[in-house]
């Protein structure tokens, strides 16, 4: 599956609900299932700056694809960030560089996770994308 | 006096919607609301009278510097200042504290001199003493607070000694919302002949202030936290300090000669008031100053008071809410964590129900590590607020409990 593929499965996920608290309650959930990251990664050199919230995001490259896990203290940010590992996980450093990231705009939670609110979406795409640039740099120079 | 109603309608922003649900403003800590008057008063001076302060021969200037000074006796009047030369307009608390640190440090401290702060004190009366530490190689005091958030004051009395050049403390706790013992500090302090500086941000708006009373050296607060504009503060120093203290910022209005060989200063207050000063906010903030005077000091105490009491019992009857600075003597501020769930996830929830509270440090991160926490949820209240929004609080807390547990 593509991750506009998979944006696009998450925005009909959301879709089904037009109350903001349905929504809320959908991401409380997606934070739940997201899969644990190995308490050793959740040291310093793994937190994400710039959020409210603590958030460790490890990466794990097998010289072909990225694969991510996470966690966070904070409920929302855990949901944020699970639907972030679902899009970008499991794919090559060029996906993840390329990839254009709409689902957020369109799951109506605009407002909520708007790079201006100080939940720190921005630095984990941001972090995302520099992982991702970093192990494209690697993966070119062998 | 006005009903509550009737003050809510002087305040234009409190009528409006957010997501669809009435805007429960209780984040008065960060900023407070500005009454119509205030709003009008600054339109007032840019359509009508517009013009450089004490600069110009001409009408405009001259009105425009009219209103300014006669914001300054406000201001003067309001605090009970003995002159109005003794009250200097900055562009917040933040940087009246940054300007006594500055000029204080200057003239009067030197290696292995102390300053002592308290425990409780916002970065803004932490920062600019540790700077000035750094620079003069003096040593900066902490005042230890106990587990209900109130200084211990044995300490505090220990630390002083003829090392002791100042004592820097706030009026109250912007994170817990609790007075400090100024009064007391103040006289132990004076009977070793030590100035005091009283941070009023979080003070001015809710308790009586009288500096002369207080006796305190230098007295200094935020226009925007007390319904007025914002960029616009005061610094209130004792003359016999402000006329031995060297200036801060240099520039056009603070001085009386330049040369390029000498410049000498100008008179108090305009030495330290370099460039051109924001007078519309000024302005603003007068009227502000009216309006709480309109309303009547003592009301306000009691409006608050009651809405303190209230929200108290109300959210100390929630279930796994833990409140922080459990001290008798408190502002309407209530500083508190629900257990098992992150501050962010509750604010994001009552922002969603149009309640507005911050959530974070308060940028008072050595208080929150003291309780060994990230931070809390602070609602901060004031006389504008009602019983109703207060529950409408409770029962958005109890929503959030539910989500989340």
């Amino acid at each position: 599956m593509t991750i506009s593929e998979t944006q696009d499965i998450i925005i009909e996920e959301f879709s089904v609900f037009d109350d903001w608290m349905d929504k809320y309650n959908l991401l409380i959930d997606i934070g739940k299932d997201l899969p644990l990251i190995d308490p050793k990664f959740k040291i310093k050199d793994f937190l994400i700056e710039g959020c409210q919230s603590k958030v460790w995001l490890h990466p794990e490259f097998d010289g072909n694809k990225i694969y991510f896990s996470a966690d966070s203290d904070a409920i929302i940010t855990r949901g944020i960030i699970a639907l972030l590992i679902r899009v970008l996980s499991n794919r090559t450093p060029d996906e993840i560089i390329s990839a254009e990231l709409y689902f957020i705009d369109r799951i109506g939670l605009r407002q909520n996770l708007s790079p201006t609110r100080s939940n720190g979406l921005l630095s984990m795409v941001r972090q995302i994308k520099l992982y991702a640039l970093a192990y494209n740099v690697k993966q070119k120079s062998k | 006096m006005k009903s509550i109603s009737e003050i809510r309608t002087d305040f234009p922003i409190l009528s409006r919607k957010v997501y669809d649900k009435p805007l429960v403003y209780l984040d008065n800590g960060a900023t407070t609301q500005k009454p119509r008057s205030v709003i009008e008063a600054m339109d007032e001076v840019l359509t009508s009278f517009n013009s450089n302060i004490h600069r110009g021969v001409h009408a405009l200037s001259d009105e425009a510097s009219m209103e300014y000074e006669n914001a300054r006796e406000k201001v003067r009047s309001f605090i009970n200042a003995p002159t109005k030369e003794e009250i200097i307009f900055t562009s917040g608390a933040t940087s009246s504290i940054n300007t006594i640190a500055f000029s204080f440090g200057e003239r009067y401290i030197g290696k292995g001199d102390e300053v002592i702060i308290s425990h409780l004190e916002h970065h803004a009366n932490i920062v600019p003493w540790q700077m000035m530490c750094v620079r003069k190689e003096a040593k900066l005091r902490v005042i230890p607070i106990d587990d209900n958030g109130e200084l211990i004051y044995d300490e505090f009395l220990k630390m002083l000694s003829p090392r002791t050049k100042i004592i820097a403390v706030s009026q109250v706790s912007n994170a817990l919302g609790t007075l400090l013992p100024v009064n007391k500090i103040i006289e132990d302090a004076h009977s070793f002949g030590i100035p005091v500086l009283i941070d009023g941000a979080q003070g001015v708006q809710h308790a009586l202030t009288d500096v002369m009373s207080l006796d305190c050296d230098f007295y200094v607060f935020s226009g925007h936290k007390i319904y007025g504009p914002t960029g616009i503060g005061v610094l209130f120093g004792k003359e016999k300090w402000l006329s031995e203290l060297p200036p801060y910022q240099g520039g056009g209005d603070m001085v009386k000669n330049v040369t390029f060989e000498k410049t000498t200063y100008n008179e108090l207050p305009f030495k330290f008031e370099a460039g051109t000063m924001n007078f519309p906010a000024a302005i603003g903030l007068g009227v502000a100053l009216d309006y709480v005077l309109s309303i009547g000091r003592e009301n306000i105490s009691r409006m608050e008071q009651d809405l303190l009491v209230y929200a108290t019992n109300r959210l100390s009857g929630i279930k796994g809410l833990k409140i922080y600075g459990n001290s008798l003597n408190k502002i309407p501020t209530i500083s508190f964590l629900l257990d098992g769930i992150h501050m962010y996830d509750t604010g994001m929830i009552l922002d969603k129900l149009g309640i507005a509270v911050r959530t974070g440090t308060h940028c008072a991160q050595p208080v929150m590590d003291r309780f060994g926490i990230d931070g809390t949820v602070r609602a901060s209240m004031c006389f504008y607020n009602t019983r109703d929004e207060i529950g409408t609080l409770a029962s958005g807390i109890e929503k959030v409990i539910k989500m989340f547990a």
